[in-house]
């Protein structure tokens, strides 16, 4: 049986107001296993946000366990954490999130500089990528002279620099046009295909068609799955 | 991975220019104020140690007329008390090594058509040893020119570019000169000196025989006083006792009873310059410590900037933190660009304040002395400021929650 890439039980995150405590995510679970392409829908408000969060361990549950790659994330210190989200992740951003000072290729390779690669290598595989993404001819550029679709597919190829199993995207399309936000999806196809296993947020049915399953969260909670084609195939029971 | 982040800081300070210069100026301010202060106390410093080993050591002065309260004012009244027997008396106490004789007034110098007003010192020949004054050309005067009252001259360097000029093309030894009308042989030309501690040109001076210019220079005396006493003790550790051998011989030779007002007084040389040079010294540290308030100013100055500056980029950080920033590197980011505020703000602040200590030793002739001790410092306790006030700021960026620092506006 295949190891998860990502394994949730009974995740539960509230938010401490004034008011009381305000539950947004309430006894998630959710297993992915390497390869799967999720799609994770829902509306407004109903936590998608909270829980992308929580995967990419830039926030804390307040309860429950979330196993990343056979690591409980709980037990991990800071740094292993950060070396988490360096390695293991790539994060995609509704807003993109480029450094604007940074040429497209210095953004790029950032990760790397945590990562501790060297200037040439860095230099290297960051100009790799943005071929990939299609946008050699932009390596000096900054992010304030590109389109909005051109600065995700930066922040894609930001995200692949590290070489992580993981790609997380809250909403990648949100800020774009029908026919770009079809371009980045396919970026995010053959990245799935490569095996990347892929989480994604999104509003729209036709994006979320392009992914092997679809994850439907309301009020905080997980109402539909359409099950993990893979987790399937293999006969593991999903919950 | 350093070099990567010291080329980030560098970015960040080129981002916001003239914020960044403003911050800098009050690094530039105070290191150029501590590298100046320093420079003018050392130079002071210096000077006054200068003047001190040039005055000879451990010297005492025994000057004509009673004591006054508030320091070396020529405390000479018109019949000097002193008298060259008494000198003599001096000389056989235990522990004197030199003493001699000296009287002293203002003489008009001329040779050919120039002309000179200066000091003319009477004295012996042990003169020159107890000051330890050397002489660049000719010789000194001997025990028989006191004797038989000679007139024979030595003369100061200043004396010599006045008289003779500065290009050195007649040489002053063997020339006739008149003192107050009376022609003087040149015997010889004195070491150059410098300014005294109360800034005198110690080489504006005639060096004659004792005799000669009490005979005939400043005939107005009594036959054989003097205005003061050069004495000489053998070393530091007996000049206490020798001060107190003094006063006892001279009362008791001038006939004056305990609990009277003495007609003469004695001088620590020694004492009073050391004290001038504890004095310089003191000067120096508080210079550069007033200095020092100013670095500390800048150093806050860089502290609320970087502090405005880690608001102002929370976003940045929370991105950094997303990729895989560690809290150690945000730290270090941060720091390192407060060190590299402070520390070119320190170089520029190194150039000013040596600019300035030229420039003030150019305007006033006064002594300044860069050392290389003193740039140091001020550079050290420059990075040393940057560090000590990035670190909260960097802490502060260090320490955001990831997913907070992203949702920031
Ligand atoms: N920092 C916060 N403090 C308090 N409440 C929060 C915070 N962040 C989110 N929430 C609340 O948590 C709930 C879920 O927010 P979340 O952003 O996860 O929704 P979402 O499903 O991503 O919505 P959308 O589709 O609009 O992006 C919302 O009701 C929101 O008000
Ligand atoms: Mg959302």
């Amino acid at each position: 049986m295949q190891a998860s890439v990502i394994e949730v039980k009974h995740l539960y995150k509230a938010y401490r107001s004034a008011a009381g405590d305000f539950p947004v995510l309430k006894d998630v679970n959710l297993q992915v296993l390497p390869g799967d392409y999720v799609a994770i829908m829902g509306p407004s408000g109903s936590g998608k946000s909270t829980f992308m969060n929580i995967l990419g361990c830039l926030d804390m549950p307040t309860a429950g366990s979330y196993v990343l790659d056979g690591y409980a994330v709980a037990t991990m210190a800071a740094d292993q954490v950060a070396k988490v989200r360096n390695q293991t992740i790539g994060f995609v951003f509704q807003g993109f999130n480029l450094l604007a000072r940074a040429s497209l290729l210095d953004n790029v390779a950032l990760p790397l500089v945590y990562a501790g690669v060297s200037k040439e290598e860095r230099h290297t595989r960051a100009r790799l990528l943005l071929e990939k993404v299609g946008l050699s001819k932009h390596l000096d550029s900054h992010p304030n002279q590109i389109s909005g679709g051109q600065q995700q597919r930066v922040a894609i190829a930001r995200a692949l620099v590290n070489q992580p199993r993981l790609i997380l995207a809250d909403e990648p399309t949100g800020n774009l046009d029908s026919t770009t936000s079809e371009e980045i999806m396919a970026i995010f196809d053959g990245l799935n295909q490569e095996g990347i296993t892929i989480v994604l947020v999104t509003h729209e049915t036709d994006i979320a068609e392009h992914a092997k399953r679809q994850v439907r969260f309301l009020d905080g909670c997980i109402v539909q799955d359409t099950g993990a084609a893979i987790a399937k195939a293999s006969g593991v029971d999903h919950v | 991975m350093f070099s990567a982040m010291l080329g980030e800081a560098w970015h960040a300070m080129g981002a916001n220019r003239l914020r960044t210069f403003l911050t800098m100026l009050g690094m530039v301010i105070g290191v150029g104020a501590v590298v100046l202060m320093m420079a003018i106390g050392q130079g002071a410093e210096a000077s006054v140690k200068r003047s001190i080993s040039a005055m000879g050591s451990h010297l005492f002065v025994v000057l004509s007329g009673p004591p006054r309260m508030g320091g070396a004012r020529t405390a000479t009244g018109n019949a000097p008390s002193l008298n060259v027997r008494d000198a003599n008396a001096i000389s056989e106490l235990y522990g004197v090594m030199g003493v001699a004789p000296v009287t002293m007034g203002k003489g008009q110098v001329v040779y050919a058509s120039n002309n000179w007003n200066t000091d003319v010192i009477g004295t012996t020949a042990e003169y020159m040893d107890i000051r330890g004054w050397g002489l660049s050309a000719g010789y000194a005067f001997s025990a028989s020119d006191t004797r038989s009252a000679t007139r024979v001259a030595l003369l100061g360097k200043t004396v010599v570019q006045n008289l003779f000029g500065d290009d050195g093309e007649v040489d002053p030894v063997g020339k006739t000169i008149r003192i107050n009308q009376r022609p003087f042989v040149v015997l010889g030309v004195l070491d150059s000196k410098g300014q005294t501690l109360d800034g005198r040109d110690q080489d504006d001076t005639i060096i004659v025989p004792l005799t000669t210019a009490q005979r005939k220079l400043f005939g107005n005396q009594l036959p054989g006083t003097v205005r003061q006493i050069m004495v000489q003790a053998e070393s530091d550790n007996v000049m206490s006792m020798v001060e107190e051998a003094l006063n006892s011989l001279l009362n008791q030779r001038h006939n004056i009873r305990e609990g009277a007002d003495s007609d003469f007084s004695v001088r620590n040389l020694t004492a009073i310059a050391n004290s001038a040079a504890e004095t310089a010294r003191t000067m120096s540290l508080l210079l550069g410590a007033i200095a020092s308030v100013s670095l500390l100013v800048g150093g806050i100055g860089i502290m609320n900037i970087m502090l405005v500056s880690v608001t102002e980029r929370t976003r940045e950080i929370g991105i950094r933190m997303a990729i895989g920033a560690r809290e150690r590197d945000i730290l270090m980011q941060f720091l390192l660009e407060a060190i590299m505020i402070s520390i070119v703000g320190c170089l520029i602040g190194i150039v000013i304040g040596v600019t300035g200590a030229v420039l003030v030793s150019v305007f006033t002739q006064a002594e300044v002395i860069v050392s290389s001790a003193s740039v140091l410092i001020a550079f050290s306790v420059a990075a040393s400021i940057g560090v000590f006030f990035g670190f909260y700021p960097a802490r502060k960026a260090a320490r955001l929650n990831p997913i907070e620092a992203l949702r920031y506006q």
